[in-house]
């Protein structure tokens, strides 16, 4: 136990790294997602697309290899960083912004025809329907599975730690191989303070989710 | 439900639109042309780089790589389905002594990287770095696995219980007989979603030196210098997509068929609190 109270800014440290790495990331992700999610269902075939292969093939992806791209292989290529936050972020956001892009089409799918032809009726062109009728409803009903991919986003933030990245699990690694007495409570108080933010937002997911049940 | 979004297009949005399509090809074009040419200015195309696939050495430890990617994959899957529905009946079971315990645990697997749970087995119980690879896999995704099944078994219509303690089955038989193997159907479509997300986490095994494709590819570029690094990676990234894209679409397929044949079809219960994405 002590391991932890006695490295505890190095612990507090790595936690808000991994905050940092979460919260840039999913905003980036959330934006690009739903962009990718806005051209998957546009009259444009070329957007459609683009968004259906980069989808397809990032979801397929693990996230591993997209880190070892982000953070290995493009150093190499010339685009260098000044910090790897940069590559982890980059990772991170190409890696998520697939899933949500997924999530948002169907939620897109989930709101009732009748809303779209509507709109349409009164003369709305599709970036009105879409912006101002179809999204809205959209994303309400896919905030749940929004923040269960955010959790997801925040566990993935780990593998950062395998690429230079000083978050949570980097802290872990380096705090272990300084304390190898005590490997096992270095580890616990990695996890605990893992548990600190998806566990919250678990049931924040499932409040949310049960609001949204009853509203529709 | 695209098509509702917009009205049929007429001459004009068709020409519009074609114009747009044109465009982008374009955009993306040049972005391809444009990331091309800044990797041939690096040397990238060089023939001699590409020469490394001509060595025997380098297929076989591809081939190696895929091997080990693939057997702690199966491994994990095998060991963890079983447990996974163990965990899943104490997880509905109807003791609170079974039950909540079983919930704090599911809670805590779930929320956990994999990554730290590898590392935890390795560094905590000394083992070798496939046993931690496994552990990790089998701890997370049994846990996955028993959410899925308890999300099937409550999508599941009340009557199917009740008919079965009517007729005098205990309740837990009542849920290996009755219930479990209904859920099972069900959810089959996750459950091979399930399989793909374990598969891609197998690459996982880079970070705890688990010579499986990536860490192959790592090892290759280090032993041969590190201008093969790019023609390397490439192929071994087209490879582990490829895999991973030939189980998808075979869960895909699994969805299509089950939902014409199962009883009642395949169930699309959003399942809570399982994350979408990993």
């Amino acid at each position: 136990m002590d391991v932890i109270i006695e490295n505890l800014p190095q612990y507090w440290d790595g936690f808000l790294r991994t905050l940092f790495l979460s919260l840039i990331s999913g905003i980036i992700a959330l934006v690009f997602g739903t962009i990718l999610a806005a051209a998957r269902v546009s009259p444009v075939a070329a957007l459609r697309g683009f968004s259906m292969t980069y989808v397809e093939i990032v979801r397929n992806t693990p996230l591993t290899i997209a880190f070892f791209f982000a953070a290995v292989v493009l150093p190499r290529l010339g685009v260098t960083f000044q910090q790897f936050e940069v590559a982890a972020i980059i990772a991170l956001s190409a890696y998520t912004s697939a899933f949500i892009a997924e999530a948002v089409r169907s939620g897109v799918n989930s709101v009732p025809v009748g809303q779209a032809e509507a709109a349409r009726s009164i003369g709305m062109q599709f970036t009105q329907v879409l912006s101002l009728i179809i999204l809205p409803q959209a994303l309400r009903t896919v905030i749940p599975p929004l923040i269960n991919i955010l959790i997801a986003l925040v566990k993935n933030s780990s593998v950062a730690g395998a690429f230079y990245v000083l978050e949570l699990f980097g802290q872990g690694k380096q705090l272990a191989n300084a304390n190898g007495d005590a490997v096992m409570w270095v580890l616990v108080g990695i996890a605990f303070f893992y548990l600190l933010i998806t566990i919250p937002l678990g049931y924040l997911a499932s409040v949310v989710e049960r609001k949204v049940a009853i509203a529709r | 439900m695209s098509s509702v979004l917009y009205d049929v297009p007429g001459p004009k949005a068709r020409r519009v639109s074609l114009i747009g399509s044109i465009i982008g090809v374009i955009v993306i074009g040049g972005l391809l042309v444009l990331a091309v040419v800044t990797l041939a200015q690096q040397g990238i195309f060089d023939p001699k780089r590409w020469a490394v696939f001509q060595l025997p050495e380098v297929w076989a430890l591809i081939a190696a790589g895929i091997g080990a990617t693939l057997a702690a994959a199966a491994v994990s899957a095998v060991i963890a389905f079983p447990l996974g529905l163990l965990l899943c009946l104490m997880r509905i079971s109807d003791n609170a002594w079974i039950r909540v315990p079983t919930r704090i645990v599911l809670e805590f697997l779930r929320g956990m990287p994999v990554v730290l749970m590898m590392l935890f087995v390795l560094l905590v119980f000394a083992t070798s770095s496939f046993i931690a690879v496994v552990a990790g896999l089998v701890l997370y995704n049994s846990a996955i696995f028993a959410e899925i099944i308890r999300a099937g078994v409550q999508s599941l219509p009340k009557g199917q219980r009740e008919a079965g303690l009517a007729i005098g089955l205990t309740s837990f038989q009542c849920r290996l007989t009755i219930e479990l193997p209904q859920a099972i159907r069900r959810m089959l479509p996750s459950l091979v979603a399930q399989l793909v997300v374990l598969l891609k986490d197998t690459s996982l095994g880079y970070i705890v030196a688990y010579g499986e494709l990536l860490r192959a590819v790592q090892v290759m570029a280090d032993f041969l210098g590190p201008q093969y690094l790019f023609p390397v990676f490439f192929v071994a990234a087209a490879i582990y997509i490829a895999i991973d894209l030939a189980v998808s679409r075979l869960a895909i397929w699994l969805e299509r068929r089950g939902s014409k044949r199962a009883a009642g079809g395949v169930a699309h219960v959003p399942v809570a609190g399982i994350p979408a994405a990993k």
